[in-house]
């Protein structure tokens, strides 16, 4: 490592190496690839409209926490739920009476974990595999039906903290389950990291949802990636609703590796301030005979900034793909922006393909007839922006991670949603 | 009610209203005619508080406020109904829960507590029969996929549900088959007392057969130029709106 390498790293000097117990041969490689890339700038196409330096400024540590209750975090009551404080395990805070069927492990307590997340050129997975704080595998079992979901609650407290977190979940053959992943950040919590990883395997025939709300705070980073492989006649659904955050990146890639496939990825994302949100996704159709809907609806308001950008591969011999992607998005102020990038690489013959981003603003006429009708400017725009957002936010079939979304808009954005208001 | 004088409106730089003086009373029905471009539908939006429109002299009191003071949404809690020409579709938003807050912010301000889910499904029922909306459509999203005759008597339904003192009609006959056309008058008919009154504005007398009104003003160059009885929308039918230009 030489001089230079080592003061653009200070940001992570502070961390202590993994103790999970990942191959050596992962760990060298990470270590390595760490040393040698820098921070990504805007002059990586891939990172082209989020800006990292302030990364490099803070000097993050790993650190506990103290948190003596999560009823503000809890989104499902009755879900079994596994607490991560700053990405270490909380027993006393958690309920881990999990069903029959489906068991977890933490990554500190294995004797072997394994790690599929690609760490070549991307320096937050070679800074989550190296720095590993912790983790949970999750094995659901063959034929496994999950009555309820399980809630994994990840909490950002402290200042200048990083958490490197990692969640595994494999769901067997004919598995049907519901996943709750929450990110939070306690009031306490100030500048801190959350860069997490979640790799998924969808076995042959199963049915997995993942509900992903992000409620971090203004001065929080979050850096996240999904890797999802999917087996033959599963389906897939991810929810990711992001309504606070400082910097947020989302990194979502599908390995479609079975034929007759459902993939589907909603998204919606609600900025006000100086926000940052950024959702990166790569659906990769290998094979024929899948679908995938994609669909990410957004409100940016005030000075903040959402990028979307989605990739579709359709290979060569994937022939009879139907896939859809579509992003929207209203600003709320002259100083909001959007940087919206669809792309379909198609090399089958024989696909239907579609996708489409539109930004606008809310319709002033229709606006002017809500008040004509007696509604204030603020109850008209509110009542638009809701219904531009809820279309969305219905694909949430869980009611309890809906009403618990519906909660935060209220507490963050001050919208006062009846869900049946709305078609 | 309302009291109209001198007023003067432009859009963009260009005179749209050029000194009108309207006068309606309480239990009366004025029809406003005229040919197009004469200001009908500026007059409809500036009564309505479009923001497009800039007044530029005049004045118009409404039972007792000013109303050019106010913005859109006060003047509609204070009871003034603009029926839109042109309703605008509103996708994802529910007709019924968008009038129970329009209804509740009116009672709101007026110093009145919420209706009570109960009175308001029932005012739903009564309302939408009288002009003969499929209650379905009532709790649709506001005019999405609605015929133009839907759209039209959902006008009326919103008004129904609303009660306003003063009703302004703009257009609400153009592109109306005879059936819709009496549905809508009827419904309108219904709603008229002795507290109320209506303006209608409109290019043909065959409403007026439906709608009877009270006078019968003819607006032309931003300035209403003739007034008279019923009778007078039949001379303008017949005779068209030329002689009324050259008189003036």
């Amino acid at each position: 490592m030489n001089k230079v390498a080592d003061k653009s790293k200070a940001f992570i000097s502070k961390l202590d190496k993994t103790s999970v117990a990942l191959p050596k041969a992962l760990k060298d490689k990470a270590n390595s690839i760490l040393a040698s890339l820098e921070l990504p700038t805007t002059r990586n196409e891939a990172w082209k409209y989020t800006r990292v330096a302030k990364l490099g400024k803070i000097n993050f540590a790993t650190s506990k926490g103290n948190i003596s209750s999560i009823d503000s975090y809890t989104i499902d009551p009755q879900a079994p739920t596994l607490v991560f404080v700053n990405g270490y395990f909380s027993k006393s805070l958690s309920n881990n009476h999990l069903p029959e069927g489906i068991n977890f492990t933490l990554l500190s307590d294995a004797n072997e974990v394994n790690s599929e997340i690609p760490i070549e050129d991307e320096i937050f997975n070679a800074l989550n595999t190296a720095h590993l704080t912790d983790g949970v595998a999750l094995n659901i079992a063959k034929n496994t039906i999950l009555e309820k979901p399980v809630q994994i609650l990840h909490i950002l407290d402290g200042q200048s903290v990083m958490s490197n977190f990692k969640t595994r979940i494999d769901a067997g053959a004919f598995a049907k389950a519901g996943i709750i992943q929450g990110y939070f950040a306690t009031e306490a919590s100030d500048k801190a990291f959350a860069n997490v990883t979640t790799e998924i395997e969808v076995g042959e025939n199963a049915h997995l949802t993942v509900d992903k709300i992000q409620f971090e705070n203004e001065t929080s980073f979050h850096i996240s990636t999904e890797q999802i492989n999917q087996s033959k006649d599963s389906t897939f659904t991810l929810n990711t609703i992001t309504l606070n955050g400082g910097l947020v990146r989302n990194n979502l890639n599908i390995n479609v590796n079975g034929e007759n496939c459902n993939s589907n990825l909603n998204g919606a994302y609600i900025l006000k301030g100086k926000q940052h949100v950024d959702n990166h996704s790569v659906v990769d159709h290998r094979v024929a005979n899948c679908q995938s809907n994609e669909l990410y609806k957004g409100v940016i308001d005030d000075n903040s900034t959402a990028v979307f950008n989605g990739k579709v591969f359709v290979r060569q011999d994937a022939q009879q793909i139907n896939a859809f992607q579509s992003n929207r998005n209203v600003l709320l102020s002259d100083n909001a922006a959007v940087n919206s990038k669809p792309e379909l690489e198609i090399y089958a013959d024989d696909v239907k393909c579609s996708h489409g981003s539109t930004t606008g603003q809310l319709d002033e006429d229709a606006i002017f007839y809500l008040r004509a009708r007696g509604l204030s400017l603020k109850a008209a725009r509110q009542l638009l922006v809701s219904a531009f957002i809820t279309d969305v936010l219905d694909k949430i079939e869980n009611l309890q991670v809906k009403t618990f979304t519906f909660s935060l808009l209220k507490e963050r954005f001050g919208w006062e949603i009846t869900p049946e208001d709305f078609h | 009610m309302i009291t109209i004088k001198n007023l003067h409106a432009t859009i963009e730089g260009k005179k749209i209203l050029k000194g009108l003086n309207l006068e309606v009373n309480a239990g009366e029905i004025h029809a406003i005619m005229g040919p197009n471009g004469a200001g009908k539908s500026t007059l409809a939006s500036v009564l309505a508080g479009r923001e497009d429109y800039e007044i530029t002299e005049g004045s118009v009191d409404f039972d007792g406020v000013d109303l050019l003071e106010m913005d859109t949404e006060e003047r509609a809690r204070e009871g003034l109904f603009l029926a839109f020409q042109y309703p605008i579709e509103i996708p994802g938003v529910s007709n019924i829960n968008f009038l129970r807050t329009a209804i509740n912010e009116t009672r709101e301000h007026k110093g009145q507590d919420p209706i009570s889910a109960k009175d308001f499904m029932a005012m739903v029922r009564e309302k939408s029969k009288l002009v003969e909306l499929d209650p379905k459509l009532a709790s649709r999203s506001v005019n999405e996929g609605f015929s133009g005759g839907e759209k039209k008597r959902n006008e009326i339904f919103q008004m129904a549900m609303l009660d306003p003192k003063l009703s302004i009609l703009d257009e609400t006959d153009s592109g109306l088959d005879i059936d819709a056309l009496r549905v809508v008058a009827g419904g309108v008919n219904t709603l008229k007392s002795e507290k109320n009154a209506t303006i209608v504005i409109t290019h043909y007398q065959r409403l007026l057969d439906y709608i009877v009104p009270d006078f019968v003003h003819v607006l032309h160059d931003g300035k209403i130029v003739k007034t008279g009885p019923k009778e007078l929308a039949l001379d303008l039918e017949e005779k068209g709106y030329d002689w009324i230009k050259e008189e003036n």
